[in-house]
């Protein structure tokens, strides 16, 4: 069928499936609460949860992501009932204001997570192996658009699947954060207010739960387009047929899809009002959307676990002949340094959040004081993993910045290896500075100055990246194609958010700056700088390596300088009032305080990025089927993925390649990187 | 070399272009407190800093940009070199160097900052979703803080529900305050005025409305609104309703309850006792003293239509206290 006729039906089906699903959820709350509540949580939830799943039906039948979607739907509510049967038995409450009761929520989501992963079929293979049967070593894929909506083993097909997810989580998470600057405009609460009532909250506490799902939502997206970049790319860079694990690289991805299902239920379920962050004892006390969003997390750290193991080991033992470690193309390096910080500190975030749900749960007093706990705790456990985080954000994106930088100024990576070791330095010295997030909250005094210390020092290498970087552009053959555009962007904007982060680690200053929109201006540079622009660019830069068509080069110069300026007024602008004494996660602001012009400014700011992201899509998508045609080297690339058709062929290269210079010799007359060998064992 | 000089002289130029126009924009609110001066003064030279490495990046990119683009028709590669050895070195040890400078700087900086005067006035800080708690020696409540100028206060904060921080922008400095535990800030204000402490920590639905009046006065102001608490205090003590009054202001009832009927968070208090009130499971229920009472134990017990999203936190109340609630709430009519 075509593509444009299934997404019609597919539409079609998810306003059908809706209105059932609201008409059910409706009927089974009104009989709990004996009282009807359009807006209340449970219609919420069966709308959401039958409207995808239909959705996805609609487009593609009862295979892949749509039997995951069911098998998600009935796991939860199997393991609710389970869980309520349970309760039925200790003669303990039911069903609530949200249907289940907490405790079967949360196994139901747990069951419902776990059955995805079943419905989907990526544990098919373990299955049949652990039966004692075997499976083909390469699963054929569809041809077309279908394969993306079931399980590939295909290292292209799954880093399009990650990057796709992401774009998506990207305009969710962007929309929440449009609807909250919105209200951000003026002073007061305009339609945020206490009168109004969704998903069981009124308006500030919808606020609460926008602004702190954009912060977790926008990560999640962030963690799958680095995916999507690294598992298209990194293979193809070092010469390898796949990733290592191809099963697990498949198990990976789909983990992030229920866990993607479930940060949306949390926005239904009652939201919840911490922030990303999750402080108990307020999130020992939020409701039972946060166990939602804990559990969400949770689901997306096993993706970001085995991804990044996959990575090491792939590297490690997949590359080409020749490819030593000081001739390995620079994003590989960054993707090795981001996976070793995934792989090590992961675990943590999941641990404290595990804690407080068990807190919640089972009574358990973790970081309650009058049960012996300890709320500080809480925060040095998330940071060890929240802040060695951010460095698994960025240092793809300073990878990306590396990568494409000599392609366009014609020229050698000014100090590979110091750029390489940076990356490293980066991420050994990001494990020792959690606690500079931690200055007031009432740690030990002495703590504060050993962590100033280790936290200047990422300065350090961070300041080797961009001297480099200068270094390289020095008297460089520059050309300003829209991938370029974004990469000199990025280095500008990660620019202001490196220099804004010296005067928050310094404690003294950083009494002023904590928990204001300082910081929310600053890491949103930083993030920009080290993620959003470079994977823009990296979008621009290899769509024609995927689709064989590139993307439209006025449109995307648009998309720069739309974006571009109103992302540095909005920060720059963040960081003023911020000054001045806005805090951060608040609603309304005093309009004694002087903020409002500001805000709108900021506001308006806001509302050009996401045009700009806008044009984007639609280029993006118009593209693939309508872009002029790029199936050469397009660049004029050295790198080893470049030297072969595009789109590219199925099983990658049909002949082995092996390095035989440095990777970025450019004007080095005679010099090459690769040549390509025939297959040992003669021709296949 | 000419390259060189050029872009170094452009540098200079940028570097003081760039730190008079974020001065421009960039503005920290009014110092007005002893801790105010050092952190405004780090700020200052980070600020200098900041000018001068932001000139040092983005000129040679701007300046090559420019100097160096392929221009049309242009031909050719750029110019071949990999890197330079004791450049890269030079730019790793001098940043080295200087971030170690700054923070021992900052070190001494913070010393500074957290200077203690031994006659410090202590006061106590609770933090409430959403409301101030201060309490002096002699034992007068206030939902304000009143401090006299000059002289330093040691806050002594703890929370009853979840974490607070107290931030007054103009004072600089902040602090948690955590459940479980005392946290101290010690505040030397040195501007006579009106400024408010404004919660910096994410504390719930109301968080950005945490906000408590602090006023600085002199020291003669200051006993004469001290004495008049306390006056007031002891007058009020005197019939339960007053008593009851004392305890909503201290606990900061009203940043969730109205008294004139308007809704806030919760339900309103006017013309309440007696009332017929309808719960959120359909039933209705006259507002007598055992519902107030138990509304105040067990706040969760019954909830008011309309209301099913909030969770107001049990506060502890004795009997005699919550009678006393009772009593005030029943004049609110």
């Amino acid at each position: 069928m075509k593509r444009n006729q299934s997404v019609g039906r597919g539409l079609l089906f998810l306003l059908i499936a809706g209105l059932i699903g609201y008409g059910i959820g409706l009927g089974l709350d009104t009989l709990i609460m004996k009282n009807v509540r359009f807006t209340a949580p449970v219609p919420s939830a069966f709308t959401l949860l039958f409207a995808f799943t239909a959705f996805f039906f609609g487009i593609y039948g009862y295979r892949g992501i749509t039997r995951g979607l069911v098998f998600q739907v009935l796991g939860t509510l199997i393991g609710g009932f389970i869980v309520t049967g349970i309760r039925a038995v200790m003669g303990l409450q039911l069903f609530g204001g949200f249907f289940f009761s907490e405790p079967a929520w949360v196994f139901g989501a747990l069951v419902g997570a776990v059955s995805f992963l079943f419905g989907v079929g990526v544990m098919s293979d373990w299955v049949k192996w652990a039966r004692g049967m075997d499976t083909p070593d390469h699963h054929e894929d569809e041809p077309g658009w279908e394969k993306y909506f079931g399980v590939s083993l295909d290292h292209k097909v799954i880093g399009i699947q990650y990057t796709v997810t992401a774009l998506f989580l990207i305009s969710v998470g962007g929309l929440f954060a449009l609807i909250f600057r919105t209200e951000l405009a003026a002073s007061g609460l305009q339609f945020l207010n206490v009168g109004m009532s969704l998903f069981g909250q009124n308006g500030p506490q919808l606020y609460n739960t926008l602004m702190s799902l954009h912060g977790m939502i926008m990560i999640v997206s962030i963690l799958l387009g680095i995916s999507g970049i690294i598992n298209y790319v990194v293979p193809l860079l070092v010469g390898a047929q796949d990733m290592a694990f191809p099963r697990m690289n498949a198990f990976a991805f789909w983990a992030a899809v229920p866990a993607s299902v479930l940060l949306l239920m949390a926005l239904v379920l009652g939201g919840f009002d911490t922030g990303w962050t999750g402080y108990p004892p307020l999130s020992a006390k939020a409701p039972v959307g946060m166990q939602m969003f804990f559990l969400g997390v949770f689901t997306a750290g096993w993706s970001s676990i085995l991804g990044a193991l996959n990575v090491i080991a792939t590297v490690a033992r997949m590359r080409a002949k020749g490819m030593t470690a000081w001739r390995l193309p620079i994003f590989v390096w960054a993707a090795i340094a981001t996976s070793i910080i995934a792989l090590t500190a992961t675990q943590l975030i999941g641990l404290s959040f595990q804690l407080v749900m068990f807190q919640r749960l089972l009574g358990m007093g973790f970081f309650e004081p009058s049960k012996g706990g300890n709320p500080v705790l809480f925060q040095h456990l998330f940071w060890f993993y929240s802040h060695p985080a951010v460095y698994v954000f960025v240092l793809p994106g300073l990878g990306i910045i590396s990568e494409l930088l000599p392609v366009f100024v014609r020229k050698p990576l000014f100090g590979y290896r110091w750029i390489a070791m940076s990356s490293l330095g980066i991420a050994l010295v990001g494990f020792v500075v959690w606690a500079h997030h931690m200055f007031t909250s009432g740690m030990n005094e002495y703590l504060r100055v050993p962590f100033m210390y280790s936290t200047l020092l990422v300065a350090v290498p961070t300041g080797v990246k961009f001297f480099s970087w200068v270094g390289t552009i020095w008297k460089g053959k520059i050309t300003t194609p829209t991938p370029m555009l974004f990469v000199l962007g990025a280095i500008f904007v990660f620019l202001l958010g490196g220099l804004t982060g010296p005067p928050n680690a310094t404690v003294s200053v950083d009494l002023h700056l904590h928990d204001t929109y300082f910081i929310v201006g600053h890491f949103h540079d930083t993030i920009f700088g080290g993620f959003v622009f470079p994977f823009f660019a990296a979008l621009y830069y290899w769509f024609p390596k995927a689709t064989g068509r590139r993307m439209n080069e006025f449109w995307g110069k648009v998309h720069f300088w739309l974006m571009t300026p109103s992302f540095l007024i909005l920060t720059f602008g963040m960081m003023r009032i911020g000054l001045m004494g806005m805090r951060r996660r608040i609603a309304d602001y005093d309009p004694l305080q002087g903020f409002d012009a500001t805000h709108l400014l900021l506001t308006i700011c806001a509302f050009g990025i996401a045009i700009s992201v806008l044009i984007f899509f639609i280029n993006f998508f118009h593209s693939i089927k309508n872009g002029e045609k790029a199936e050469g080297n397009l660049w004029e690339s050295r790198s080893p993925e470049w030297q072969v058709p595009s789109p590219m062929p199925v099983h990658n290269y049909e002949q082995p390649f092996e390095v035989v210079g440095e990777p970025y010799d450019y004007g080095l007359a005679g010099s090459k990187y690769i040549e390509f060998v025939p297959a040992e064992g003669g021709k296949h | 070399m000419l390259h060189f000089l050029v872009v170094g002289i452009l540098i200079i130029a940028a570097t003081i272009l760039t730190y008079f126009g974020v001065n421009i924009m960039w503005q920290l609110p009014l110092a007005a407190s002893t801790q105010a001066t050092p952190i405004d003064w780090l700020w200052d030279v980070q600020i200098k800093a900041m000018s001068f490495l932001f000139a040092l990046i983005v000129v040679p990119m701007a300046y090559s940009l420019l100097v160096f683009r392929r221009r049309k028709g242009e031909t050719g590669e750029g110019e071949h070199f990999e890197g330079n050895t004791r450049l890269e070195i030079a730019w790793t040890i001098v940043p080295l160097i200087a971030v170690l400078t700054m923070a021992y700087i900052g070190a001494g900086n913070l010393a500074d900052v957290r200077r203690a005067d031994p006659q410090a006035m202590v006061v106590n800080v609770t933090g409430i979703q959403w409301s101030w708690r201060f309490e002096y020696d002699n034992g007068v409540v206030s939902d304000e803080l009143h401090i006299p100028v000059g002289k330093q206060v040691l806050l002594k904060m703890t929370s009853n529900d979840v974490i607070h921080s107290f931030w007054v922008p103009e004072f600089r400095v902040k602090q948690d305050l955590v459940p479980g535990r005392t946290t101290e800030l010690r505040i030397t204000p040195t501007v006579v005025g009106d400024y408010k402490v404004r919660c910096a920590e994410l504390c719930g639905t109301s968080h950005a409305y945490m906000e408590k009046p602090v006023i600085i006065s002199t020291q003669d102001d200051f006993d004469t609104w001290m004495v008049a608490r306390v006056e007031e205090a002891e007058a009020l003590a005197a019939t339960p309703e007053g008593a009851g009054q004392l305890l909503v202001s201290a606990n900061g009832c009203a940043a969730c309850h109205s008294m004139d009927g308007s809704t806030v968070i919760g339900p309103t208090w006017f013309g309440l006792a007696g009332s017929q009130v309808e719960l959120a499971d359909g039933t209705t229920v006259t507002a007598d003293d055992d519902f107030l009472y138990e509304s105040i134990k067990a706040p969760q017990a019954k909830i008011v239509a309309g209301f099913e999203g909030q969770q107001m936190p049990e506060y502890g109340f004795s009997d005699e206290q919550i009678a006393n609630i009772i009593a005030y709430i029943k004049t609110l009519r």
